[in-house]
């Protein structure tokens, strides 16, 4: 009886194990939800961020390094402490302090780490190391800090700071996470990824409370954590610091070049502040401070303020004309017919020489308009527009207009006038002439240089006719590597025998010309030009260039001082002292030393103007 | 014909105990993975392991042995002769749980002697497979017959009562699965047509909106009318009683609701949601289904090989030695695994029915498909908790899962019958 059941029974059994594999078929082979799920479950990322690479000076004297910090991480489940005062005065906190923290990470996990205390001093943590095996569920994590060994190398270096949140969402290769650190500005952001290496990952499994339970897959998806590399600069620290104590009670900058290699020796940006203020836990209230700060010591004045170059573009008028064949050492030309003056009013200055040596305006004048009338044909419009296109052709081989690809960030581009800028000011072609724009001979209209542009240009006449691209980075890592793009001279189309002629005006303004008698240094041939930049509001800014000595030059500088006035007054004798310093290793003028370090010019300091922001609308003066 | 032993080994049936061996192993292999640390892998000679759970089965397995011989000891007509004291030394045992037991894990059911601690409802069920079959032994009953139905009932409901009554109504659920046994030996089918169409009844109830329902009903309602036979008559009786039966239906449909939303305790309800909703809070009540989906789903074909689970091993499954074992197979053995065990337990519930069916005494007999019941209805709730068609209930997966009182219970239910079955031809000389 009932036999068949067995079979009816079997095929119900049956049924459910159909059902249980088609469903597990589905879980384990089509679904695929569970196994990310599973992975984020178990698997943690432990991130290892490798120390920031060191920064050397050019002969090898440490400027940057790490210096370690300690973070104390408190694990509630497993924390314990007996004595809350005595550990309160241990860590130098208050009762209050303990309290919020250990809620505040009670509420976010018990069994998960939160961060307790930041950065402990490795004093502060050499008085608590001892005793932290009283503490258990107290952990500690090192990270670092940047630790300078010179306040005077700041602006060029820049900062490191944690990244911002749109740095983060903008980043190409989804590098980093919320709370890293990364350069901002200068070379610590121009070489951010040698500097920073690159972080290791490990992955650990954990369980479900946490708990680290080993290697995941035995460690064969780690990735080890590379160093940064450290950065051999060019600076000359002392040189650095030396100028940097001049510029003190300054607002402007100096940049000094070698003109063989284009390494820059010193860069300076004035005011400046102390880079440890923005490394350390009160990152955010003294950027605060710096960021207010009208005279904006944050910024890198060298490579990117806005300034007229003045009458140092009569230099590249010199060249210019000489090589477009309209001008030469003989070429004289009188103040007469000239809508700008002679400051110095002698009748022997009237050739090439002597108008460098004297800072000619009306020289100049005459001469830039032969540069764009001489051997062009049509009405004066035309002529104009094509004189002004070979001149601007010539002139922007300086570099002039252009970014010079130095390696530090924010350098801007500045301003030299061509056909097209101007078309576009006034609105068409042939709509303009000479005598709207002979500004530009002196140097002064819609020109617009950097300080690190003419100190580039210095470095051209110094090497009469070629230049390597400025640069603060002379070697990358163990095996000092360097971008070929600063190693290859570039030539700027001028012959090298039109620069005699100017050196040697150079060299008079100095010694009995523009310059007065604390620019000069007895024993060092130093060949200067002054300029005097015009600008919208408040006195105008103190120009010098120079390099030195004049045969085999070492060095070549410019110096700008925001509305100190004449050229010859402020930036000659600091680019004096300077270059002093630099070839002598010392300096025997202590009274010029002093006078200058002294001297402010702050108190002629338009303050509501952005330094880096001049307009360029400044026909009609 | 008095059996020596070479005949005894000769007469058992040695492919049910090689699935036994195999199901044991594959158990404590699983249990030994989640207790299996990457970093300090504990071996047999490290003391740490038998105080871990790996090693307490391994002390459980060992003495499942020496029940096993002294099954084998008995004289087969122990079990027949002695199944109502049996029946009622564990109907005491019930009784007494809730003075003497202790508790563990969150349930006061459990006995301790020494250091070893018994589940008597565990027992229970092989106690009343014992006198359900010597019940029906009895030549006269017939359980198409409604008096013999519900002496039958009453066997079973008792235990039932008293386990309900402790608190582990996953246990008692298990009671349910008599009626296999009783199927077999000639409960009409209604009795089990009844059960099958009350679960799915239930089911929908609480997946379904009533009106929903109903429209179901009147929909099939109107199909039968316009299938049925033209020439029968009094058509108006016909729809008279479907209309009784859909109102009966929905009532009974209303009512399941109405339970379930005002008699069922928080966490039985809880449950059920868990089931109808697999996205029903992940974090809490879901946390088992969903960890366990997660253990199972990631373990692909052919899984992360064996000790290379991390869900099991990390403690995300809860109870992963214990109920959800199956996840560690799952995760660390993949489709291939699982598909290995299903199919290895069809084979083995074919065995214990065809043994069953060989059987001469009907007492033999009846107990085996009371054996294949018990076995499968674990199957049925465990396995289907662990990948969410099912409610989680606290019931062990047979053979494989970690425990003294679930390893010993389900050897001494397998190894009755197959001590039985070894004497099966002695059973006709009596």
């Amino acid at each position: 009886m009932f036999e068949g059941r067995r079979l009816i029974l079997f095929l119900v059994f049956l049924t459910v194990a159909v059902v249980f594999l088609g469903k597990l078929f589905y879980l384990q082979l089509i679904d695929d939800t569970y196994e990310k799920a599973a992975d984020n479950n178990a698997i943690r990322k432990i991130i290892q961020v490798p120390f920031r690479g060191e920064v050397y000076d050019r002969h090898g004297k440490l400027i940057v390094y790490n210096t370690p910090v300690y973070d104390v991480y408190i694990t509630p489940r497993k924390a314990y402490v007996a004595d809350t005062n005595r550990f309160c005065a241990l860590f130098g906190i208050t009762r209050g302090y303990f309290d919020t923290v250990t809620r505040q990470a009670r509420s976010y996990s018990r069994v998960k780490p939160s961060i307790f205390m930041k950065h402990l001093s490795k004093q502060d943590f050499a008085r608590i190391q001892d005793a932290m095996v009283d503490y258990p569920g107290f952990s500690i994590t090192t990270t670092a800090f940047r630790t300078y060994q010179s306040i005077a190398f700041s602006n060029a270096l820049g900062y490191v700071a944690e990244i911002n949140p749109n740095s983060l969402k903008e980043q190409p290769d989804d590098y980093y996470r919320q709370g890293d650190f990364v350069g901002v500005s200068g070379i610590e952001s121009y070489y951010e990824d040698v500097l920073r290496g690159q972080r290791g990952v490990k992955y650990r499994m954990v369980n479900s409370n946490g708990v680290e339970k080993g290697d995941y897959k035995n460690g064969k998806l780690d990735v080890y954590p590379v160093a940064g590399q450290n950065l051999y600069t060019s600076i000359d620290i002392r040189l650095q610091e030396y100028a940097d104590s001049l510029m003190m009670h300054k607002v402007g900058s100096v940049v000094a070049i070698e003109p063989a290699t284009g390494e820059i020796l010193t860069m300076v940006s004035a005011p400046s502040y102390d880079p440890s203020l923005l490394a350390g836990r009160n990152f955010s209230k003294y950027y605060q401070k710096l960021a207010l700060d009208p005279l904006k010591p944050l910024i890198n004045r060298p490579p990117s303020a806005y300034y007229r170059p003045g009458s140092t573009f009569k230099l590249v008028q010199a060249l210019v004309g000489q090589q477009l064949g309209i001008i030469s050492a003989g070429s004289v030309f009188g103040h007469a017919g000239a809508p700008v003056k002679c400051h110095v009013h002698t009748t022997a200055h009237n050739d090439l020489h002597n108008a460098i040596q004297w800072s000619c305006n009306p020289y100049f004048y005459h001469a830039f308009r032969k540069i764009l009338y001489d051997g062009t044909t049509g009405d004066t419009y035309e002529r104009s527009a094509q004189g002004l296109k070979r001149w601007s052709e010539l002139v922007a081989n300086f570099g002039f207009g252009r970014k010079l690809g130095v390696d530090v960030s924010n350098e801007k581009r500045g301003n030299l006038p061509t056909v097209e800028y101007y078309n576009k000011v006034y609105k068409g072609e042939n709509t303009w002439k000479f005598s709207n724009i002979y500004s530009l001979s002196i140097g002064e209209g819609e020109l617009v240089v950097s300080p690190l542009k003419m100190a580039n240009f210095a470095a051209i006449i110094a090497n009469r006719g070629w230049y390597i691209p400025p640069h603060l980075v002379k070697g990358v890592g163990p095996r000092r590597t360097l971008d070929p793009f600063y190693k290859n001279p570039v030539s700027v189309g001028v012959d090298a025998k039109y620069y005699p002629v100017v050196i040697q005006g150079m060299q008079d303004a100095v010694l009995h010309g523009t310059v007065g008698a604390d620019g000069r240094i007895p024993d060092i041939t130093m060949c200067g030009k002054t300029g005097t930049s015009q600008n919208q509001k408040g006195k105008d800014h103190s120009v010098f260039i120079a390099f030195a000595p004049k045969d085999n030059p070492k060095i070549a500088i410019a110096v700008f001082v925001e509305n100190a006035g004449f050229g010859g007054f402020a930036a000659a004798p600091i680019a004096s002292l300077i270059i002093e310093k630099y070839l002598k290793g010392r300096v025997d003028r202590k009274a010029v030393e002093t006078k200058f370090m002294n001297m402010s010019y702050l108190a002629n300091v338009v303050y509501n103007r952005p330094a880096n922001r001049v307009k360029t609308d400044t026909l009609k003066k | 014909m008095s059996g020596s032993s070479g005949q005894l080994k000769s007469r058992i049936d040695w492919i049910s105990v090689g699935l036994y061996a195999l199901f044991v192993l594959l158990g404590w292999m699983s249990i030994y993975s989640a207790i299996y640390n990457p970093e300090s892998p504990l071996g047999l000679t490290d003391a740490a392991f038998y105080t871990s759970n790996a090693g307490k089965q391994l002390i459980w397995i060992g003495t499942s042995f020496v029940l096993i011989m002294f099954i084998f000891a008995l004289d087969f007509r122990f079990f027949e002769s002695f199944a109502v004291f049996i029946y009622g030394l564990f109907i005491l045992l019930l009784i007494a749980v809730p003075f003497l037991g202790v508790t563990i894990n969150g349930s006061h059911s459990w006995f301790k002697f020494g250091s070893a601690t018994i589940q008597p409802a565990e027992f229970a069920k092989t106690a009343t497979a014992l006198l359900l079959a010597k019940y029906l032994n009895d030549p006269q009953v017939n359980l198409g017959r409604f008096k013999d139905q519900w002496r039958a009932a009453l066997i079973i409901a008792l235990p039932i009562l008293l386990i309900v009554g402790s608190n582990e109504t996953g246990s008692a659920l298990v009671f349910v699965s008599f009626i296999i046994l009783l199927y077999r030996e000639g409960l009409p089918s209604e009795y089990p047509s009844i059960l099958l169409g009350g679960i799915f009844l239930f089911v929908s109830a609480l997946m379904l909106e009533p009106l929903t329902i109903f429209l179901i009903l009147f929909f099939f309602a109107i199909i039968l009318v316009i299938l049925m036979p033209i020439y029968l008559q009094r058509m108006w009786q016909t729809y008279v009683k479907m209309a009784l039966g859909i109102s009966v239906i929905m009532t009974l449909a209303m009512l399941v609701e109405w339970v379930v939303n005002h008699v069922l305790k928080e966490h039985q309800r809880n449950r059920i949601k868990v089931l109808l909703d697999p996205g029903f809070d992940p974090r809490g009540l879901g946390y088992q289904v969903t960890q366990s989906k997660i253990a199972i789903g990631s373990g692909g074909f052919w899984g992360k090989g064996y000790l290379g689970g991390t869900q099991t091993k990390f403690d995300f499954v809860p109870e992963q030695s214990t109920d959800f074992i199956f996840c560690t197979i799952g995760e660390e053995f993949g489709f291939f695994g699982v598909s290995v065990v299903v199919i290895l337990f069809m084979v083995f519930l074919w065995r214990l029915m065809y043994l069953a069916d060989l059987q001469r005494s009907r007492f033999a007999r009846a107990y085996g498909f009371g054996v294949a019941g018990i076995l499968f209805f674990h199957f049925l709730v465990n396995i289907g908790m662990t990948i969410g068609l099912m409610p989680i209930m606290g019931i062990p997966l047979p053979f494989l899962s970690y425990g003294g009182s679930s390893l010993w219970s389900f050897t001494v239910l397998l190894f009755i019958f197959l001590k039985l079955d070894s004497h099966r031809s002695d059973m006709l000389s009596r």
